[in-house]
């Protein structure tokens, strides 16, 4: 039978790592270390299409993350998308003529909204609205576009006669 | 007509064990405050299921990253995707493998372990004796290993997930030359602390409560005999092993 300091030591041992694994899985693989947001408050926008955004998405200004899409609604007003996104509390000098746009990160990445400051002394506060916005890019109305564009200079060039 | 018979029987003897299991287990938990008193037992236990466990999770939970990492590479290089396979890695070990092949090594492991030695204590009349000398030996045998197993089984997961993580991130960023700073950004992008994390401890959880259940009750209820026991053991790897992986569909259906 082994001694009853030993056993405890390797039961604290193997408590210690497991606690400490699953804390390394919060905060190292996953975003618990990222996903608060300290002091926030809460701007909205809106938007004709927010195609892939999604709860939690970064908001950023100037490339640096200051905030998280908080929440995603609909307006069955406008037959808009309404975003609203909690922003750090450290970033309160957000003009209010400042536009809002999604954007994707690389070709098929994560989409995010930028911000991009306009020149107004005034400043956006809790509950503001931003006025100006741009949708996402959808790819499949790019590609679509582009097939288009593609199709109809062959048939311009070309005439009918030829057919295959 | 016989084989209504059979049929019959066997259904009934199935109800019968289920009903026995399920007032056995109640059994356990009701008698589990003396446990309070009597700490040092679950210590002893979660060394016998939890630390001696240890080895063959860690060894493989690092063959599985492994092997994730140069499955996920040659996979997601085709659609030259290869910086997300740090997402990839994480997500199925945090999700899916961490949990669900700890459950199963746990099963074999762990599960069979209490079970012949509780078969082994009722074969030699240990329980009885307890009996004799007015100790519960439910409460004083069975349910320090019972709760011992629900501690074990969420560390021994998230340690199997994390010696993943690390070993694809070996083979990944050190043998097959993602980027560093990719394969962890777009990780911790990807995987959520609430919706995946969190849902992956709380499977851990479920499946260390459903192999000990059945590890304690299998023993408990044995037919005292060495053929008996060994009966016992085998069907607590199989039940086990087939109860985590049905109940890993329906919860996989319900949370992701």
């Amino acid at each position: 039978m082994i001694q009853r300091k030993v056993l405890e030591i390797w039961v604290g041992v193997f408590v210690a790592a497991g606690l400490f694994a699953l804390g390394t899985l919060a905060f190292r693989v996953g975003n618990l270390a990222t996903a608060e947001v300290a002091n926030g408050y809460r701007i909205e926008a809106q938007f004709e299409n927010i195609g892939g955004l999604k709860v939690r998405s970064p908001v950023t200004l100037a490339g640096v993350r200051i905030g998280r899409v908080a929440a995603i609604g609909f307006d069955p007003a406008t037959y808009q998308a309404v975003v609203s996104m909690n922003i750090d509390g450290r970033y309160n000098v957000i003009p209010v003529d400042t536009s809002a746009s999604i954007y994707t990160s690389g070709l098929l990445g994560e989409q995010y909204v930028g911000l991009e400051p306009g020149g107004s002394e005034e400043y956006l506060k809790d509950q503001g609205k931003i006025q100006l916005t741009q949708s996402a890019l959808v790819l499949e109305k790019l590609v679509g576009r582009l097939f288009t564009s593609f199709i109809e200079k062959p048939a311009a060039d070309k005439p009918a006669s030829d057919k295959k | 007509m016989r084989a209504f018979q059979y049929l019959g029987g066997a259904a009934l003897d199935g109800v019968e064990r289920l009903g026995r299991a399920t007032l056995f287990l109640y059994e356990v938990v009701s008698g589990s405050w003396m446990l309070v008193r009597r700490f040092y037992l679950v210590i002893e236990q979660v060394y016998a299921v939890g630390v001696l466990t240890l080895v063959i999770i860690l060894v493989s939970g690092g063959f599985v990253g492994l092997v994730l990492g140069l499955q996920g590479y040659n996979t997601l290089a085709k659609f030259g995707a290869a910086d997300s396979l740090g997402l990839l890695v994480a997500l199925s070990l945090v999700r899916e493998l961490g949990p669900v092949v700890t459950a199963l090594l746990f099963a074999g492991r762990a599960g069979s372990a209490l079970t012949a030695e509780i078969g082994l204590m009722k074969a030699t009349d240990q329980l009885a004796g307890m009996e004799m000398m007015a100790v519960n030996p439910v409460t004083r045998v069975i349910a320090p290993r019972f709760f011992a197993g629900i501690v074990s089984m969420p560390l021994l997961a998230a340690l199997f997930s994390v010696v993943g993580v690390l070993s694809g991130h070996m083979i990944g960023v050190g043998l097959l030359g993602v980027d560093v700073g990719a394969f962890w950004s777009q990780m911790q992008n990807g995987v959520d602390f609430y919706d995946d994390i969190l849902n992956g401890v709380i499977k851990s959880v479920v499946f260390g409560v459903v192999v000990t259940g059945i590890a304690v009750f299998e023993g408990y209820d044995a037919v005292p005999t060495s053929e008996g026991v060994s009966r016992a053991t085998n069907r607590t790897v199989v039940y086990s092993s087939l109860a985590v992986l049905g109940l890993d569909f329906i919860m996989t259906a319900l949370m992701f």
